[in-house]
């Protein structure tokens, strides 16, 4: 007789495809937000496995804070050509250019809630009624809370005391005008099934994410990489130091973690012995209680 | 190495919290984290902080799962968290659910997708209306397996008495019951982590595992049914190119039974028959496939099939009917149900039209007792009644098939998710 178990990653895998294509059945004009972080990466590959061999039905949009590495971008670029999807950019320069975002000042200052200006505009600009996100629920204690179908009103807020019931595989994308969806995939998805999941199916990764040697500050706590955009303060004193990233969003925001963890199977062992969270790096959770809440209030990720 | 083979080996288990406001459920979840060490130390580190600013006396572990700036307010769960935590035995994904009759609605979101029930009761208050209701709920959704924590026994002086009075009344409820099979209880103090991790040394006189043990152990099969072959077909892959110029793909989820290359297969409604091809999963070929796989068939002839359609077996097919006998979770606080609602019905893929052609009965969720006389559905009220689609439904009963015996009714106007339904 038969084994008719799947594992759990493959009962993951087999979720999130189901998601993929309900969101190309539900919605007329879907986009898929590619930072080009490893979420956003496995949810390409697992869109590329739902639509097979067809293209993948819908275009990929990056909100460029403009404050990337320069790694993300390249491997941005290449990954969209290999794949064959459209890249929509929204760029942070240009909502502040327009004046509908303005620049934060001050010492900590950073563009990443600019990204919620600059993603509504592109949502608004391009049509989209769906953007798929690499979010999971184990990142953060908001994101816990959230849907698999989050409904976005006419401003792209979400209401966090007022979401739709969503039960079993039923899924409720029907929306007025105006209004728009966002959608995790990897809702159930933890840091190390992501890595796992990375690891068996070969998934090529920027290689941030693994050891490497760089120039850094210790800014609050957090290792900022030293670039163009994040100078060392007059009391701060670069270092370098051997390091890699949990995750990969602004530069400014963006902690390194002290690492020698070289490859997947490495990665994997490190996250299985870390005590700390993989959002404990960045400095934009790190802002007040319920920063992350605020923000997705707000139309962010 | 091993540890990593066990880790994509391991066994799941999903399950939610359930039980009165306030009896205790954020707080056991986090008590169930703090003390296998699952808690990270910039969380814990964040959750000291919010406890010492609002002036709790202890380190309030609830403050794990309510993670919203409401709940943190109020001292209350709103809406569902989910959770997940891994111990050597099994991978556990968690739903806490909140406990307040105004958020019944996410309580049930939480339990239509889990295989155990934890219900929490105060050991002071013992079963109340809110524990009869969340009972009665998970059973309705066909959870089998109950652990009913008896919680704050530091507050009733870890008293025998205490217990074995909440389980003869928890008991009682539960003897009416239709699916709940496995029925265990289990004194705890949540607040100060007796018989949650470790056995609790202020009650030698329970013998019982704690908590952990019991859910790393208890016997969870499979809810999947692996004889209704059901594919429900979602989406249609037609590539365009050159390469795959006649390449016509039917994807899914298996919501049942077990499709293989070559099998005979017919197509709802059309009703024609055919035989399964090829089955794809992602770019690979596989022989076979089976509920909750996703994926692509392609079948030997060319036959009309477009999402909402199902691929069944010849020998095995689903009812079909624009009839349909259901019980429903009635959750608007807005609108009501009552004889002649249209509402826009939401089954497997497929969305019609749908309108209320009788009430049967509401449930007192205290007697379990039914009420044949109702006229309405109110806010959380749960019962039996007749539905005519405005085309033909293939389902099974809820009872024999999750997948393709549950439904939600969606406001047309709002859009909002009015209730939830389980076909008889
Ligand atoms: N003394 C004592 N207090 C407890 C125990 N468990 C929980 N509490 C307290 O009871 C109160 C409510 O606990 P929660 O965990 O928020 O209750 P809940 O069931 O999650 O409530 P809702 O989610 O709003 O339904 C808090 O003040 C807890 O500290 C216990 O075992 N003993
Ligand atoms: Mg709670």
């Amino acid at each position: 007789m038969h084994n008719y178990n799947l594992t759990h990653l493959e009962q993951l895998e087999s979720e999130a495809i189901f998601i993929l294509r309900e969101t190309a059945a539900q919605f007329e004009r879907p986009g898929l937000l590619f930072s080009g972080g490893k979420d956003s990466i496995v949810m390409a590959h697992l869109a590329a496995k739902a639509f097979s061999p067809a293209k993948i039905p819908f275009p990929f949009v990056h909100v460029d804070t403009g404050h990337n590495f320069p790694e993300t971008i390249a491997f941005r670029d290449q990954f969209v050509k290999d794949y064959g999807v459209n890249l929509i950019i929204g760029l942070v320069q240009d909502s502040i250019d327009q004046g509908t975002a303005v620049e934060e000042s001050g010492p900590n200052a950073s563009r990443n809630a600019l990204q919620s200006v600059t993603l509504l505009e592109t949502i608004e600009k391009e049509g989209f009624d769906a953007c798929l996100g690499g979010g999971r629920r184990d990142e953060e204690k908001a994101r816990a809370k959230e849907r698999f179908f989050s409904h976005r009103d006419a401003f792209g807020q979400w209401d966090p005391k007022n979401q739709r019931p969503e039960l079993w595989n039923l899924f409720n994308g029907r929306k007025a005008p105006g209004e728009n969806f966002r959608i995790f995939p990897l809702s159930n998805w933890t840091e190390m099934d992501v890595w796992q999941y990375a690891k068996i199916e070969n998934i090529e990764l920027p290689n941030l994410y693994f050891s490497h040697s760089r120039e850094v500050v210790d800014r609050n706590g957090s290792l900022l990489a030293v670039s163009e955009f994040v100078s060392p303060r007059e009391n701060e004193s670069p270092i370098e130091e051997v390091v890699r990233f949990r995750t990969i969003g602004d530069a400014t925001c963006t902690g390194a973690v002290k690492s020698n963890a070289s490859s997947i199977e490495e990665v994997i062992n490190e996250v299985a012995a870390s005590r700390v969270t993989e959002r404990g790096s960045r400095a934009d959770d790190r802002r007040s209680e319920a920063a992350m809440e605020d923000r997705k209030k707000q139309g962010y990720f | 190495m091993t540890e990593q083979t066990n880790y994509l080996d391991m066994d799941l288990l999903r399950f939610t919290t359930a039980g009165s406001v306030d009896d205790g459920k954020s707080t056991l979840i986090g008590r169930l984290f703090h003390d296998t060490k699952a808690i990270f130390e910039d969380q814990l580190e964040a959750i000291e902080k919010s406890s010492k600013q609002r002036g709790d006396k202890n380190i309030n572990l609830a403050l794990l799962t309510d993670g919203l700036r409401a709940e943190r307010e109020q001292g209350i769960t709103i809406d569902v968290a989910y959770r997940y935590f891994a111990t050597p035995k099994r991978k556990f994904i968690i739903a806490d659910t909140p406990g307040h009759i105004q958020y019944t609605r996410n309580m049930v979101t939480g339990a239509s997708t889990a295989n155990l029930a934890l219900i929490l009761v105060d050991a002071r208050n013992g079963v109340v209306e809110q524990t009869r209701r969340h009972t009665f709920i998970a059973d309705l959704l066909g959870i089998k397996h109950v652990a009913v924590c008896i919680n704050k026994m530091d507050l009733v002086d870890y008293s025998e008495d205490a217990y074995e009075k909440v389980l003869r009344q928890y008991t009682d409820f539960a003897s009416r019951l239709e699916n709940v099979t496995d029925l265990t209880f289990i004194p705890i103090s949540a607040l100060k982590g007796d018989n949650v991790v470790d056995r609790s040394e202020s009650m030698p006189w329970y013998k019982g595992p704690p908590l952990l043990y019991h859910l790393e152990n208890v016997y969870v099969g499979s809810d999947s049914n692996h004889v209704d072959s059901r594919f429900p077909v979602q989406w249609v892959i037609r590539p365009h190119s050159d390469e795959h110029h006649d390449f016509r793909g039917f994807s899914g989820r298996v919501s049942g039974g077990v499709f293989k290359t070559g099998d005979e297969v017919t197509i709802l409604p059309s009703g024609f028959s055919t035989k399964i091809s090829k089955i794809l999963k992602g770019e690979k070929e596989i022989e076979e496939a089976f509920h909750p796989l996703s994926v692509t068939m392609l079948l030997e002839d060319e036959i009309d099939v477009s999402r909402g359609d199902m691929i069944v077996k010849p020998n095995n097919q689903p009812k079909i009917s624009q009839d349909l006998d259901a019980f429903i979770c009635w959750f608007s606080g807005t609108k009501k149900l009552t004889k002649g609602s249209k509402f826009i019905f939401r089954h497997t893929t497929k969305e019609a039209q749908v309108i209320v052609s009788e009430i049967r009965h509401k449930v007192d969720v205290n007697s379990l007792r039914k009420q044949e006389d109702a006229e309405c559905f109110d806010m959380n009220d749960i019962g039996r009644i007749s539905l005519r689609v405005s085309q033909p439904v293939f389902h099974d009963t809820y009872r024999r098939n999750r997948n393709t015996g549950s439904f939600i009714l969606v406001d047309p106007f709002t859009n909002e998710t009015l209730a939830a339904g389980m076909l008889r």
